[in-house]
């Protein structure tokens, strides 16, 4: 059947459709990364020893838990919700590997098995969300106690360190002494696939407009139930990854592993312009708060700063980070409304 | 307090707006408007959306200042710069959608920071009430002072922001839209009150879209465009030709064009449709080629059966079948893969992501037919969104824009367009022309009579009456969650229908089947 519709009235205009201004650009990065470029030459000139190989090298291999994690972390907030279980579980399946090995099972058998768990934990978190339809900021402060628990009842508080050294050498080995850690090779990939599932896909699409308006998103057929449930689920089984990377660079497996590293993720996602409340930013300004966080961290760990200071640093940026774009708004509305 | 109202002799000017110009940035909103409310007189403001009206009202509500010119209260210049200064002034705004305590009552909200007091500081909860009850005696209105405002009607929240202004003895009282919310009796209701506060001396400022409505309560009528003053002139000296062409500038040919058209095969059937405690056994059936429109009270549940067939809702009972297919219920992905679309009743909330481009809105409902591989190419949707405003002729400035930056007949045709470029083959339309101006609304009948003669089956649930008898050719009339009448084109009037929605006519024989 034709619904084709010649104009309707005479003497509209018909809209322009001006070419955009970015044509294949990650939005909402731009700040950030100007913030993290700046910090980045003035570490290397004041701080001694913070441009080295050797440094750049422990720097990334920080980076890179808290930008895994990110990932799925993003499409999670970017839909309005939030997952603060993620540290939690990458505790859990670090006891839960620790405690395989030492019963005998091989890495080969014990990661996969790491991973389901991650689904599993993953999949309670967004069951709850969206099937009792509770908020998931109660859900997952509930879970991140819940599963910090669950690893100390599998792992109580010993540590299992006796893992191969082929692996525990690659986790904090470099790509042919470069000093680029190896784990940022499949790390890129995944960067490459969330990046590309979040901004040029369907689904990416969809995520935008369920974080603007859920309603407006199920009167457009997005199935918004099931496609967050599957972003829980993509979340446990990345921060399960990120506790086998972990428990693989620190050659260590306990269940206090990664204690609030939660924190630094969502510092890193905020400080990134995305948004809290849903539905703006963009994958290339998380990864840029990902590395300005890991930055800040590293360079006044060079400079001694004891631990303790280390995140007060990483709460006030968070705060920084949510009350900046607020601060921003309210300049632009207030210069606009004022009267000629 | 008691006898409340004004002093001011009848007919002698009120309040007066002179020359006021208001900008926002770079957009004039209103550029030397003006505007005489006399005393004991009901007074109508139109304009097509974006004539300045909403401005105008803030203005006067206190919540803008005006950048240049003057407002006068009884001869004398007044600065209403604040909501307060504008009560004090004995002015009253009522909204479409009035924003009351939902656990406080009634009384308490009307008496809100000003409640009697007991002598030991305490409110004085017998004096609230009785003040409360007065009020409602003065405007003919029963209700229970101490229940709680949740669960309130609009029509009834609206009469107990009435009852607060006539509380602080407000001379000017201001009802922007207040209809569009409310049908048929609560119509009739609001306008015996604004009648009964026109005769004991008030002013009563009253913003419609409905020509009936302004024609039938209001005694001059003031036109604007784009910002403009246009006219004012007494009701009895105008004709709503005349005052359409003041308000778009130009002739509107005919409001309700729709073509006859012959129905072809059933496409959309609905049987025994059931969601406990909205709506009961609810069956039809929609032809190609068909508008049939969906009318009734407002809750009567119109808007949540084409909801449930559309699957935003899940239903109890019933079935919904496209074209011989029947749909999974509660999946509206099921029911746009069957050829279904729904404009939905709120635009801004369920119809649009406010803040998302014009583009990733026309093109939301085609994102996966416009990806190849599941890669989504900014290019192409900008040429699939580009294609669809061209033929809606939608007006925006660049289509990578914020829709909340267009105007709501613009953003309404977003709507369309997102609907419309899937081809449905039932089309769903839920209040398409609410709040959009006069132009626009021609342009949205147009376009849906013309997709009816090209075959697509349109239900269109529309509380304007007007609307409804120019666009079906079969009217669905609901009462209390249960069809209660289904009128074809020749035998359907304002009678008819309005008896059929308030329950007063037994059940009658069922004509088409």
């Amino acid at each position: 059947m034709a619904v084709d519709t010649a104009p309707v009235a005479g003497n509209a205009a018909p809209p322009q459709a001006r070419a955009p201004r970015r044509q294949f650009t990650l939005p909402g990065g731009s700040v950030i990364s100007t913030f993290l470029v700046l910090f980045l030459v003035i570490a290397s000139f004041s701080v001694e020893g913070f441009a080295s190989t050797r440094n750049a090298g422990f720097l990334l291999l920080d980076v890179v838990a808290v930008a895994l994690i990110a990932l799925p972390l993003t499409l999670i907030v970017v839909t309005g919700e939030i997952d603060l279980s993620v540290a939690s579980v990458v505790g859990l399946s670090s006891a839960v590997m620790g405690k395989l090995w030492f019963a005998g099972l091989s890495l080969q058998t014990i990661i996969p098995l790491c991973l389901v768990l991650g689904a599993v934990l993953g999949a309670v978190n967004g069951l709850l969300v969206t099937r009792l339809g509770l908020p998931s900021l109660a859900v997952t402060i509930g879970t991140l106690a819940l599963y910090r628990g669950l690893a100390f009842v599998v792992l109580g508080d010993q540590a299992v360190a006796d893992f191969p050294r082929e692996w525990t050498r690659w986790a904090i080995g470099s790509i042919g002494g470069t000093g680029i850690p190896n784990a940022v090779l499949p790390l890129l990939v995944l960067i490459a696939v969330t990046a590309v599932l979040l901004h040029a896909t369907p689904i990416g699409r969809s995520l935008y407009a369920m974080g603007n308006s859920e309603d407006a998103a199920r009167f457009s057929g997005i199935d918004v139930g099931r496609t967050k449930l599957w972003l829980f689920v993509a979340a446990g089984v990345v921060s399960a990854l990120g506790g086998v990377f972990w428990t693989l660079r620190y050659g260590s497996a306990r269940a206090d592993n990664a204690s609030g590293l939660e924190l630094q993720v969502i510092a890193a996602i905020l400080l990134g312009g995305v948004s809290i409340f849903g539905g703006s930013g963009g994958l290339l300004g998380v990864l840029a708060g990902a590395l300005l966080l890991a930055s800040v961290r590293n360079a006044l760990q060079l400079v001694n700063v004891p631990s303790d200071v280390l995140n007060i640093v990483t709460g006030v940026l968070l705060i920084v980070a949510v009350v900046a774009p607020q601060v921003a708004a309210g300049v632009r509305t207030r210069t606009r409304a004022r009267p000629r | 307090m008691a006898n409340g109202m004004p002093t001011t002799e009848p007919g002698s000017v009120v309040l007066a707006l002179e020359n006021v110009s208001k900008s926002f940035g770079a957009i004039a909103a209103l550029r030397g408007a003006r505007l005489e409310l006399r005393a004991g007189e009901a007074h109508a403001l139109v304009g097509e959306n974006g004539a300045g009206k909403s401005t105008l009202v803030k203005i006067l509500a206190g919540v803008h200042g005006p950048d240049s010119g003057r407002v006068l209260l009884d001869g004398r210049p007044v600065t209403l710069d604040s909501p307060a200064a504008a009560r004090a002034a004995g002015i009253a705004v009522i909204y479409q959608e009035p924003t009351l305590f939902p656990d406080l009552s009634v009384a308490e909200n009307i008496f809100m920071g000003r409640q009697p007091l007991t002598g030991g500081r305490r409110i004085d909860r017998k004096e609230l009430a009785a003040r409360c009850q007065a009020l409602f005696e003065r405007l003919g209105v029963r209700m229970d002072p101490e229940r709680p405002a949740r669960g309130l009607s609009i029509a009834d929240q609206q009469m107990v922001e009435i009852a607060k202004a006539l509380s602080f003895d407000a001379r000017v009282l201001v009802m922007d839209e207040p209809t569009a919310a409310l049908s048929g009796v609560e119509v009739e209701r609001l306008f015996t009150v604004a009648r009964a506060l026109r005769a004991s001396g008030a002013a009563v400022l009253f913003i419609s879209h409905r020509f009936d409505e302004v024609f039938g309560l209001c005694d001059r009528i003031t036109v604007m465009r784009d910002g403009q003053w246009v006219s004012t002139d007494a009701t009895v000296d105008l004709t709503v030709e005349q005052v359409v062409r003041r308000m778009v500038g130009r002739d509107v040919a005919e409001l309700f064009p729709k073509q006859d058209v012959t129905a072809g095969d059933v496409v959309l059937e609905v049987r025994g449709l059931t969601r406990r405690g909205v709506f009961t056994d609810v069956s039809f059936d929609v032809r190609a080629g068909e508008i049939v429109a969906l009318a009734g009270l407002v809750g009567a549940g119109r808007s949540e059966v084409m909801r449930a067939v559309f699957g935003v809702d899940r239903y109890d009972a019933g079935t919904v079948q496209v074209e011989g297919k029947r749909l999974k219920g509660g999946s509206p992905a099921a029911a746009m893969a069957a050829g279904m679309a729904l404009v939905p009743e709120d635009r801004r909330q369920q119809g649009l992501v406010m803040e998302l481009s014009v583009e990733r809105n026309a093109t939301l409902t085609r994102r996966w037919e416009l990806s190849r591989l599941g890669w989504l190419s900014a290019r192409r949707e900008r040429d699939a969104a580009a294609e669809w405003s061209t033929k809606l002729q939608v007006k925006a400035g660049r289509m990578s824009d914020p829709v909340s930056t267009l105007s709501g007949g613009n953003q309404q045709k977003v709507v369309l367009a997102k609907w419309l470029s899937t081809r449905p083959t039932v089309l769903v339309v839920d209040e398409p022309t609410r709040g959009i101006d006069v132009g626009t609304k021609a342009e949205v009948h147009r376009l849906l009579s013309q997709l009816a003669a090209d075959g697509l089956a349109v239900v269109m649930v529309s509380s304007e009456l007007p609307e409804v008898l120019g666009m079906a050719d079969r009217v669905l009339v609901m009462h209390e969650g249960r069809l209660a009448a289904d009128i074809p084109r020749a035998r359907a009037d304002e009678s008819s229908v309005m008896l059929a929605a308030t329950g007063q006519t037994a059940r009658p024989a069922q004509v088409a089947s």
